[in-house]
């Protein structure tokens, strides 16, 4: 790559801090958690489907959603953990979408493994639902072109690329990840957008991502 | 007293600078923290470290107590007592002593934060005095199996704040008020858990006659049935069969507590005959616990109840391997085979301490995963991080609040 292009339309970047707000609401069988996820707010899908990135954000990504780990862990259901760990978060624009999705695994394993119902958490176990709330701030930091992206991704705190690799895709419906849409349409190289917007988030702790993608902007820039 | 830029060395720039931003945010609020002593508990210590913090960053912290009598401070250890789920004895005459003694503190406590932070039940009733400005109530004990009659009571009061926060998602009652998970905090530069030399280690386990030629296995905890410290000598009786190693089980004094006494009686009886189990009687000596945990291969918290269980944290931020039971606010901090090993029985934890003492690779890479699991969620600037969200949502009720 030549000299790197520069824009007048910085990328600004944010972070998100998030406070997880209780509900009170708790399941001890599937039955419960079923009844439960078709109506809880959609910030508590969110919170138990993404806790875990941000909370274990130097270790293994996994287990990839509470969701997985309770019935696995504590019913007993390791054939349903498997099936709720192994859903493709990636593939699914919207919360709604994620939602109908993780109630049709349950109800469908409920219906071919009927002995499944008659699980139960012991006194102490139960699942509890928690919403995230989150809060959206503008950082000091603005990067015009691939080099300042780059050095900018080193120092910002792993809460900022969480919030424009998971938050704005997902939460705030944009479609793609904010550093894809700005190199994209601010830069035109519509190569490493793609490349960043192909990279699976959900398979890697945030540092790994922050290192992955800086990787991929800096071998663009070497070119 | 600390300055927050001590804390980048510890968790970066970028975290303090987020710390700043959100100060920031509540320019011109002030914060009124209430409860009901600024010695001892650990309520107490929470606040005497964190507000310095608060005004290093610029939000304007207050903290007023509340007063009572000896008579007062009885019945508010029997609400607690309930709270825990332990059968009380609470009478009529128990309720009237606490409005009595309520109402006074409502006409004599200087109100005058925007947002006003009661801590615990002893100041619940100043809720009373709610005019205009916003009310949070933190509850720092454990509700999950409250007293019925006792949490009836204080649900009156709870029902009129603007949210209520709890330590733990099972300590979350249905409630028609927000209600937020707070989780407590270790401070890495307290005395508690700052780096230690290998010197002042070593001082500390030669006053006390540990020498340091076996593994060592720890529990530091008061002396409580609760505690469970006879059942972490029998889990040491079973390893000890095929791992020679020492058990140290260091706590306060139980003088004050007839119970206390009883346990720490059994515990040397049943100690007795080993010179290598050390019981020591530490009364709130921050830095020979932190010299203990330091030198310790091994250390437990095979309690049977707990309301969070920090001295887990404590542990895992010194990088050690941890085995402790599954209660309590332990889970949110131990993620078994993750960074460290849970367990539900005397022989699930002699299990465990087997394992790690033999597998030293194994135990100083869940050390390594505990210490940033706790850089990450259970230090003080994440506290500090979470209040001011708190302090900041009053003002925002919806899910995702943009502060530009």
């Amino acid at each position: 790559m030549g000299a790197l292009k520069r824009t007048e339309k910085a990328f600004r970047f944010h972070t998100r801090l998030n406070l997880p707000e209780l509900t009170g609401l708790r399941a001890r069988n599937l039955r419960e958690m079923l009844e439960t996820l078709k109506d809880a707010p959609g910030s508590c899908i969110y919170h138990h489907t993404h806790r875990y990135l941000q909370q274990h954000q130097y270790l293994s990504p996994e287990p990839p959603n509470d969701f997985a780990y309770w019935v696995t862990e504590i019913l007993g259901e390791s054939g349903l953990g498997e099936k709720l760990a192994s859903i493709d978060t990636v593939r699914y624009p919207t919360i709604r979408s994620l939602r109908d999705k993780i109630v049709d695994t349950i109800e469908k394993y409920m219906t071919d493994e009927p002995s499944s119902k008659r699980r139960f958490a012991h006194e102490g176990e139960e699942f509890h639902f928690i919403k995230s709330v989150s809060f959206i701030l503008p950082t000091p930091y603005e990067a015009y072109d691939l080099r300042e992206l780059h050095d900018i991704l080193g120092k910002i705190t792993a809460d900022s690329i969480y919030f424009h690799m998971f938050e704005a895709r997902l939460r705030l419906e944009r479609g793609s990840n904010d550093f894809s849409f700005w190199i994209e349409t601010s830069l035109g190289d519509t190569k490493l957008a793609a490349e960043i917007s192909r990279l699976d988030p959900y398979t890697r702790t945030l540092d790994g991502l922050r290192r992955t993608i800086m990787g991929l902007i800096e071998r663009r820039i070497s070119e | 007293m600390a300055r927050i830029d001590e804390y980048v060395p510890i968790v970066g720039q970028s975290i303090v600078d987020d710390l700043r931003l959100l100060g920031g945010k509540l320019q011109g609020k002030v914060i009124q923290h209430i409860n009901s002593t600024s010695v001892g508990g650990g309520v107490a210590e929470i606040l005497n470290r964190m507000i310095p913090l608060l005004h290093d960053l610029g939000v304007d912290t207050r903290w007023d107590l509340i007063k009572g009598g000896e008579q007062f401070f009885a019945v508010t250890k029997k609400f607690h007592n309930a709270l825990h789920g332990s059968p009380q004895e609470i009478a009529a005459r128990d309720f009237e002593i606490f409005r009595e003694t309520s109402a006074e503190n409502v006409r004599d406590v200087d109100i005058h934060g925007d947002i006003v932070f009661i801590h615990d039940p002893q100041p619940i009733a100043l809720v009373e005095r709610r005019d205009g400005n916003k009310w949070l109530w933190r509850c720092h004990v454990d509700v999950s199996d409250p007293d019925r009659k006792v949490w009836k009571f204080l649900r009156a009061y709870i029902d009129r704040y603007d949210s209520a926060v709890f330590s733990a998602p099972a300590f979350s009652p249905q409630l028609p008020i927000r209600q937020f998970l707070i989780a407590p905090s270790i401070d890495p530069l307290s005395d508690k858990n700052r780096d230690l030399s290998d010197e002042e280690v070593g001082a500390v386990l030669a006053k006390h006659g540990v020498p340091r030629d076996k593994p060592i296995v720890t529990q530091i905890s008061r002396f409580d049935r609760l505690k469970d410290p006879v059942g972490v000598i029998e889990a040491y009786i079973q390893v000890k069969r095929y791992v020679d190693c020492r058990l140290i089980l260091a706590g306060g004094t139980a003088t004050d507590d007839p119970e206390g006494a009883q346990v720490l009686a059994e515990v040397n009886e049943r100690a007795a005959n080993d010179p290598d189990i050390h019981v020591l009687l530490l009364p709130q000596n921050d830095l020979e616990v932190n010299a203990l945990q330091r030198a310790s291969d091994v250390i437990v918290q095979k309690s049977i109840r707990e309301g969070f269980g920090l001295t887990v944290s404590e542990a895992l931020w010194k990088g050690k391997p941890v085995v402790a039971s599954s209660v309590g606010g332990i889970p949110l901090q131990v993620t078994h085979k993750y960074s460290g090993l849970l367990c539900h029985s005397v022989e699930g934890a002699a299990f465990a301490i087997k394992q790690l003492l033999s597998s030293p690779e194994y135990a100083r890479k869940l050390g390594e995963n505990g210490r940033e699991h706790v850089r990450n969620n259970f230090l003080l600037t994440r506290h500090l991080r979470d209040y001011m969200l708190l302090f900041l949502s009053l003002y925002h009720p919806e899910d995702i609040v943009h502060l530009d």
